[in-house]
This record gives C-alpha cells, sequence and structure tokens, in this order.
C-alpha cells in the first residue's frame, strides 16, 4: 500500500544518516551519528504513543511543546537583556558614571581608564561617514530601478545589488584594508592606512544594496496614479520623481535611512579590519578611530572572566544594545506613518 | 482663449499584438463637449489617452494613423510631450490629488511652466478653484493637504488642477464615476459650464449622462466606431440598429 | 480667465527642462551602473589576490608552515559544522515558534508580546550576541569555547528569521484547507502537522537557506563563543573548538607573522566562503522565485 511505503521512508532516513556517518570524521560525523538515532528513536516513540496513548493526552502534551517553544523566542529576548544588564550593570558598582563620560580609553593602565567618549566619537564618525555616501548612492540607485532602468536593465542591476548585500562582512574589512588602505593615503597623504574614512567607504560599500532595496520598496508604494497625473500635467520624469515621487516617499526613505544607521552601529569585523583601531578622541575622518563593537571584540580576548574590565565590555554592549533599539523604534514608528498613508 | 479641434484621421492604436483601435476617423468640435459610449474593453479610455500620449506608460504601443490637434499630428516625430500635455488636459477616472496642499496641486502645473511669482499663483488658484465650482468650499482651507476633502471635491480640484496650465482641450475618462450622485450632478453642471472655452472629450459608461450634458455622442464597440452624430440624435433616431440596441440596453 | 503662462516663455523652459531631466537620468544611470562596477571590480580584485593559492588542493587541505602554507579545508570543515549544528537547534524551535505564533494564537496580546521580542532579537548587534554566547553559553552554562556555544549562539541570532519566513510561509496557506481538517474532526495539531506545515515546508526551506547563507559569513558571534586560530586536527564533539572560514579570513588579515604570504590565503579563503555564501543565497532565491510562478491553489 502506498501509504505504508511511504512511512518506511521516513524512518529509514535518519538511520541512514546515522549509517553514513561511519564514513564521515570528526564532528559532522558524530552530529549524523546521534542526530540520526535521536530523530529515529523520536520517530519511534512518536509512532508508540499515536497508538498507546490516548489523543487528548497526546495533543495536550504537543500543545504545550509548541506553546513553550513559542515562549521561548521571548525568553532569549528576555535573557540576552537581562543578561548584559546585569553583567553590564556591575561595571556601575564600583565606577562612577562620570568616569565614563572622560576621554581617555585605556584599561591597561593602573587604575584603568574607563571613557568611552574616543569610542562614541570613533562610531558616530565612521556611520556619518557612511551614510554620508551611502544615501545619495541607494536612494539613486532605487530611484533608478524604480523610475527609469527597463525591464532587461533591471534583470542585471537587481540580482548584482542581491548579490553585494550577501557578501559577509568580514570580506568588505579585508577588502577595505587592503585596496583602501593604499589608495587613501596616496590620495591624501595621511600617516594612518586605516581610518576613519575607510571604514566608512568600507560601509557604505555594505549599507547601499540594503538602502537601495528599501528605498525602492517605498517608491513602489507610491500610487501610481501621482506619476500620471504629474505627467498629465505636463512634467518631465525628472520633475515628476523631484517633486511628488520622492517627497511622497520620503518617509518610507527615512525609515530605510534609520535602519541603516542602526545596522553601521552594529557592525564589527569592517571596521575591526578597516578603521585601525587607535583609541583616539578626533573628528578627523583620516584619523584611525575606534568603534564601540570594535572595543568589544577586540577586548574580550584578553580580559579575565568577571573582572571590572569584563562588566565595563559588557556596558559597551548595554549602549550598542540601547542605541540600535531605539533607532529601530524610531524607524518602526515612521514606516507604520507611511503604511497608513498609502493604505487607501 | 485658444480652442483646438481634435480629429482622429484613419487611427489605429495596438497594445504590443492587440488591436486595441481600428481605424478611427472622428471630429472633435471646438467649444463643444463630445462624449464616447460604448460597452467595457471597447477602447474608449485607449481612444482619449491617445490625444495627450499618457498611454506610453501602459507598455509597449504602436501606432497608424493620425491625431490632429489644430491640425498638427501628435504622434510626428519629434513632438514636444511636454508641451503636448500641457496644451491637452486629463481628469482621470479616480481623483488623484498629489499629497500635498491644495493650494501646491494647483500650483504644481504653473509653477512648471514659469509661473512663479507669488501673487500670479494666488490669482491662477483662486481663479480655477472658481472655475471648478470648489473656491467657497475650500477657501480657508489651501494649506491643507487634499487628502483630506471629500471624493467629489477632490476630483474638482483635479479638474481645477487640470485647469491650471491654461490647457485647450479637457479629457475626461469616467470623471464621475467613482462619485456620489450630488458630486455628480456638479460634475456634470461644470463641464456644461467649461464647454464655453474648451474642446471637452469625455468617455462615460453612464448614457444619461451623455445625453445630458455632450453635443456630440460617438459609439465604440471593440476598437471601432460604429457611429456618431449629434447627441440629440444617437439617442433618439439611431442610424444602426447595433447602436439602439446598446442605448435601449439590450448589452453592454 | 487671464493668461498667466507667457508661451514663449513657456517654450524656452520648456527646452531647459527636459535637458535637466536627461541630465538626471543619466546622472542616475552612472549611480546604478557605478554600483556594479564596484561589485565587478571587487569580485575581480578578489579573484586576482587570490590567485596564487587557488588551486584544487586549496580546498582540500589543512593548513600547515604556520599556516602560511597549505589550504583551509578544515575551515570549510567548521563551517559546515557549525552551520549543521545552529540549522538543527534553531529550525526546529523556529518553526514551532512560528506554528505557536500563526495557528495558536493569532492576533492576541500575547502574540503581540511574542512578535515584539522577535523584532528586537532581529535588531541586536551581533557583537552583543557575542558578549551574550560568551557570558551565557560558555561561562554561565559551562559550555566552554565550543561549537556548541557557538552554534548556540548563531542559532539564537537567526531564530527570528527563521520565524518570520516560517510565519509567511504559514500565512500564505489558505484558511480553507485548515477549515476542511476541522471539518473531518482533525485536532489542531493533526491539522497543523498534516495538512498545513507540509504545505508551508516550500516556504520554510526558503527562508532556512537564505538565513543559513548569513549566518555562514557571521564572524562577531563566534570569535569568543568557539572559533579557534588554529588546530592541528578536526574536533570530534560539539564540546570542542573549531577551525572557521570567516574567521580564517580575519586571523589570516591580521594575526599572521608573514603578511605577503597570508594575504593571498585569506583571499583564498575569501573565494571559499562567497562561493559557498552565494551558493545558498542562490538555492535559495531561485527556489523562492520557483515557488511563486507553482502556486497550486
Amino acid at each position: 500500500m502506498r501509504t505504508r511505503s511511504r512511512s518506511w521512508v521516513k524512518y529509514a532516513l535518519p538511520l541512514a544518516a546515522a549509517a553514513l556517518s561511519f564514513a564521515v570524521p570528526g564532528v559532522i560525523g558524530w552530529l549524523l551519528l546521534w542526530g540520526g538515532l535521536a530523530a529515529f528513536a523520536a520517530l519511534v516513540s512518536g509512532a508508540a504513543a499515536a497508538r498507546f496513548i490516548p489523543r487528548r493526552v497526546r495533543e495536550g502534551v504537543v500543545n504545550a511543546a509548541v506553546t513553550a517553544a513559542g515562549y521561548a523566542a521571548v525568553v532569549f529576548i528576555a535573557l540576552i537583556f537581562i543578561f548584559i544588564f546585569k553583567e553590564g550593570g556591575a561595571a556601575f558598582v564600583h565606577i562612577p558614571p562620570r568616569e565614563f563620560l572622560r576621554t581617555l580609553w585605556q584599561p591597561a593602565l593602573e587604575p584603568p581608564r574607563y571613557g568611552v567618549l574616543p569610542l562614541v566619537t570613533g562610531s558616530v564618525l565612521v556611520t556619518v561617514l557612511s551614510l554620508l555616501v551611502a544615501v545619495p548612492v541607494g536612494v539613486g540607485t532605487s530611484v533608478y530601478l524604480a523610475e527609469i532602468a527597463g525591464a532587461r536593465e533591471r534583470e542585471v542591476i537587481k540580482p548584482v545589488v542581491e548579490l553585494l548585500a550577501a557578501v559577509p562582512s568580514v570580506v568588505y574589512g579585508l577588502l577595505g584594508m587592503v585596496i583602501l588602505g593604499d589608495v587613501i593615503p596616496r590620495l591624501t597623504g595621511t600617516p594612518f592606512r586605516l581610518n576613519a574614512l575607510n571604514g566608512g567607504l568600507v560601509l557604505a560599500v555594505m549599507l547601499t544594496p540594503m538602502l537601495a532595496s528599501l528605498a525602492e520598496d517605498a517608491l513602489f508604494s507610491v500610487p501610481h496614479a501621482y506619476r500620471t497625473a504629474s505627467y498629465a500635467l505636463g512634467a518631465t520624469k525628472g520633475e515628476t520623481i523631484r517633486r511628488v515621487l520622492l517627497p511622497a516617499a520620503s518617509s518610507g526613505v527615512a525609515a530605510a535611512v534609520l535602519l541603516a544607521l542602526a545596522r553601521t552601529v552594529g557592525e564589527t569585523m569592517a571596521v575591526l579590519l578597516a578603521t585601525g583601531n587607535a583609541t583616539i578622541l578626533t573628528l578627523n575622518p583620516l584619523s584611525s578611530v575606534r568603534t564601540l563593537t570594535a572595543t568589544i571584540a577586540i577586548e574580550m580576548g584578553e580580559t579575565a572572566f568577571g573582572s571590572e574590565h569584563y562588566h565595563v565590555l559588557f556596558a559597551l554592549g548595554i549602549m550598542l544594545f540601547a542605541v540600535t533599539f531605539a533607532v529601530n523604534l524610531a524607524a518602526e514608528v515612521i514606516m507604520g506613518r507611511f503604511a497608513r498613508r498609502y493604505r487607501r | 482663449m485658444v480652442t483646438a479641434a481634435v480629429r482622429y484621421e484613419g487611427f489605429n492604436f495596438w497594445y504590443g499584438d492587440f488591436h486595441a483601435l481600428k481605424d478611427i476617423t472622428l471630429d472633435a468640435a471646438p467649444r463643444a463637449v463630445l462624449a464616447i459610449i460604448g460597452p467595457s474593453g471597447c477602447g474608449k479610455s485607449t481612444l482619449i489617452k491617445a490625444v495627450n500620449r499618457i498611454s506610453a506608460f501602459d507598455g509597449h504601443v504602436r501606432v497608424e494613423g493620425k491625431v490632429l490637434l489644430e491640425g498638427e499630428d501628435v504622434y510626428a516625430p519629434g513632438v514636444d510631450l511636454v508641451s503636448l500635455r500641457r496644451r491637452v488636459g486629463m481628469v482621470f477616472q479616480r481623483p488623484n490629488p498629489f499629497p500635498m496642499s491644495v493650494y501646491d496641486n494647483i500650483a504644481y502645473g504653473p509653477r512648471l511652466f514659469g509661473v512663479t511669482r507669488r501673487g500670479e499663483l494666488d490669482a491662477v488658484v483662486e481663479e480655477t478653484l472658481k472655475r471648478a465650482a470648489l473656491w467657497p468650499e475650500v477657501r480657508d482651507r489651501l494649506r491643507e493637504t487634499a487628502l483630506n476633502l471629500s471624493g467629489g471635491q477632490q476630483q474638482r480640484l483635479c479638474i481645477a488642477r487640470a485647469l491650471a496650465v491654461e490647457p485647450e482641450v479637457l479629457l475626461m475618462d469616467e470623471p464621475a464615476a467613482s462619485l456620489d450622485p450630488t458630486s455628480t450632478q456638479k460634475v456634470e453642471d461644470l463641464i456644461v459650464e467649461l464647454k464655453a472655452n474648451y474642446t471637452i472629450i469625455i468617455v462615460t459608461h453612464n448614457m444619461q449622462q451623455a445625453a445630458r450634458i455632450s453635443d456630440r455622442t460617438a459609439f465604440l464597440m471593440l476598437g471601432a466606431l460604429v457611429e456618431v452624430d449629434a447627441t440629440a440624435t444617437i439617442f433618439t433616431r439611431p442610424a444602426l440598429k447595433l447602436t439602439e440596441d446598446y442605448i435601449t440596453g439590450r448589452f453592454g | 480667465m487671464g493668461r498667466y503662462i507667457n508661451e514663449a516663455r513657456a517654450a524656452a523652459l520648456t527646452a531647459r527642462r527636459r535637458c535637466a531631466s536627461a541630465a538626471l537620468a543619466h546622472l542616475l544611470r552612472l549611480v546604478a551602473y557605478g554600483v556594479v562596477a564596484v561589485f565587478v571590480g571587487l569580485a575581480a580584485y578578489v579573484a586576482y589576490r587570490a590567485a596564487p593559492v587557488l588551486r584544487p588542493s586549496f580546498f582540500l587541505q589543512a593548513p600547515r608552515g604556520g599556516m602560511l602554507e597549505g589550504g583551509v579545508a578544515t575551515c570549510i570543515y567548521g563551517t559546515a559544522a557549525l552551520l549543521l549544528l545552529t540549522a538543527a537547534c534553531a529550525v526546529p524551535l523556529g518553526v514551532l515558534a512560528a506554528v505557536y505564533l500563526n495557528e495558536f494564537v493569532g492576533g492576541g496580546r500575547g502574540a503581540r508580546v511574542v512578535r515584539a521580542g522577535v523584532n528586537n532579537l532581529a535588531g541586536v548587534p551581533s557583537i552583543v550576541f557575542g558578549l551574550f554566547g560568551l557570558g551565557f553559553f560558555v561561562k554561565f552554562l559551562h559550555l566552554d569555547v565550543s561549537l556548541l556555544a557557538a552554534s548556540f549562539t548563531l542559532a539564537v541570532m537567526v531564530l527570528p528569521i527563521i520565524i518570520v519566513a516560517t510565519e509567511e510561509a504559514l500565512r500564505a496557506v489558505p484558511t480553507d484547507l485548515r477549515l476542511g481538517s476541522a471539518a473531518l474532526g482533525a485536532t489542531r495539531w493533526q491539522t497543523i502537522s498534516r495538512v498545513v506545515l507540509p504545505n508551508a515546508v516550500p516556504g520554510i526551506i526558503t527562508g532556512t537557506v537564505l538565513s543559513i547563507g548569513r549566518v555562514a559569513g557571521e564572524t562577531a558571534p563566534i570569535l569568543f563563543t568557539g572559533a579557534a586560530f588554529y588546530l592541528p586536527y578536526l574536533p570530534a564533539t560539539p564540546r570542542e573548538q573549531f577551525m572557521e572560514l570567516s574567521y580564517h579570513i580575519f586571523a589570516m588579515a591580521t594575526q599572521a607573522s608573514d603578511i605577503t604570504k597570508s594575504l593571498p590565503i585569506a583571499f583564498g579563503a575569501t573565494c571559499a566562503l562567497l562561493l559557498l555564501v552565494f551558493a545558498f543565497n542562490l538555492t535559495g532565491v531561485l527556489y523562492r522565485a520557483r515557488l511563486r510562478s507553482r502556486k497550486r491553489w
């Protein structure tokens, strides 16, 4: 019978995986073996339960499991929240808040200095530089794709944009380090091969696909009727874009910029490789700077568990968490207003 | 105010492979209303969109024959679409005011064509709103967003907006289709007033409306012109049985 | 009606306006194709710098000679193991959570709390996940720096994406199917497991594939939770550390003793990583496109 042969496959698959594990070395073999056996056991016990345990009890167990899974997600976010705040809060026990507002970050000194201002300006500088490049380029690309490009052009450009979005940040960091680390000193004469501008440009390349795609969505949701009305009045394409479409899509675009900002602030690997990581308090784009994220990445490896430094790094995590949360929230609010306006 | 005659001469129109308009020869007289009636899908909208060439945005189009605006073919090579669309205004089936203030909606067109002084723009706004029979209702709300107006008010705003660029021809694609009876009445009264100064071509599926406000009526079916005559004649003594069947509601 | 538009001036203006519109279109075209050019340029550069080391043996050999020779086979293996374990943890949990949200609760206050939690999780910076992974999985749960800790950390990171994708897939299943099943006397779970989920599986697969592709490139969460600079052997159990492609790129770029030898290796590892990530992305996107054109209802 057909049903019987189908369920046979269901049991054979995990056993096959477990058998395969002997041909696969290392931990993947381990996973195949134990995963296969566990899945097989689960299937068998499920089948047994189906025969011996009353439906009501089974249903209750399954419902409980699913509900538990649902709340697991909330539990994890609460856990992250609680954990970070707990470990970070411990930093404030012995260190007066005033210390964090100082301008020297040097945990290795005796006594250690935890002024975060150089890190904050580093993050801000890199973020601003990246947005200055990414917003015009991203929005410009989205306008081109949404209003000007033909269907065949879109089929070329859109996949490229999506591929750019898929590239891991460490690769961008490497490219910035190697290419811009050569080009920027040659063009500007700065002694710093790795600097804020380097990081900013690298992040701009990372952000552009995200901005382009979000801005394009915003432009698409502008009703087509506005375009036809504008052209019927004798406006050119450029005028229609500038005077009607972009203003109409402005809150969608603003939300996109905010989301991009949140992503930049939280980016680690690219800035780690490209900015030079010197804790200098400066607004000079040609200087090496260090961001909050890079600080955590660099110093966590050298910190004793449970030490004061350890807690301070968690406190930096609190800052990052709070900033990205606030910016994402603002973006959501703006998006809500945008969606409401066009929900005709 | 100069008015222009619109003439279709052996005009054919294709959307891709679909032959939407077949060999249309039709006149729209100046200072008069020409109504285009016919069943759904017969090409009425396509016919009027052909005059201001706004159908270019609907995909790949091909034409043969001519559409003459005051004797000049609008499909001649090198025709400036921007100027053409200024001379031929259009009002759409559903009101589509921009998400701007009432004032800015009307001023949008004139600003493009060089009217920048505040005094002049104020005058244009007031005059067109009066012509569109909307001034008393919005005179204190000029700076409010146009999206707050009712459907009927928005459509009259769109008419005022079209008038603001000083067109010669007004194309109206079922302008009262989405309005309630009171607003419809207002729009119809408006059209009768406007015909003193403009050539108006109106598409409507409401035959009573065509009978009420138009001077001549053209009956279109499956992209071909079946009959065109003075409105009174078409609705009382149509020459063809097909026309009579449609008018009496036997199909469509 | 007075004449406010001066015909002559309007005509002259029109010529300028059309010029300006064309210029804007050209500028935007330049920008858009500039982006394409950047991509092509970067891809070519990566291939160029990786050329000295790109041989089939590069992907099959382990690093040796102080990591300045040999290949990245152990890194590829470690990355595969990481992705496998992360998916094994995140997918069941994410799918069940999405089932809970979509089938059990719908729109009530409970669901809104859970969805808010999920959305917040999606916005947390990756290094903060690394911190959490270190403090919670590695230290608090005593999992130590291991594949297990790193996988759990990444699983928490990828959970929101899987939940959102699964919810979308579940929502796409028409309510009629659920009603029909219930009318036949099936329990809620029977309806879900025999009717809803099977129809949602393609969408779930797409979401999983795309999110795994994203995770393959994440380095920050595994910096302190599992990645190792150098291991002479493959990890045997999940309690051990592992080498990983994206971490290897980072290490070769910053911690190698001879930068002239390590950079080509870094670029070679980049090629491997990009092939992996693009393969996942391409599969996900193609599969999603195929789904959309093959709607069965």
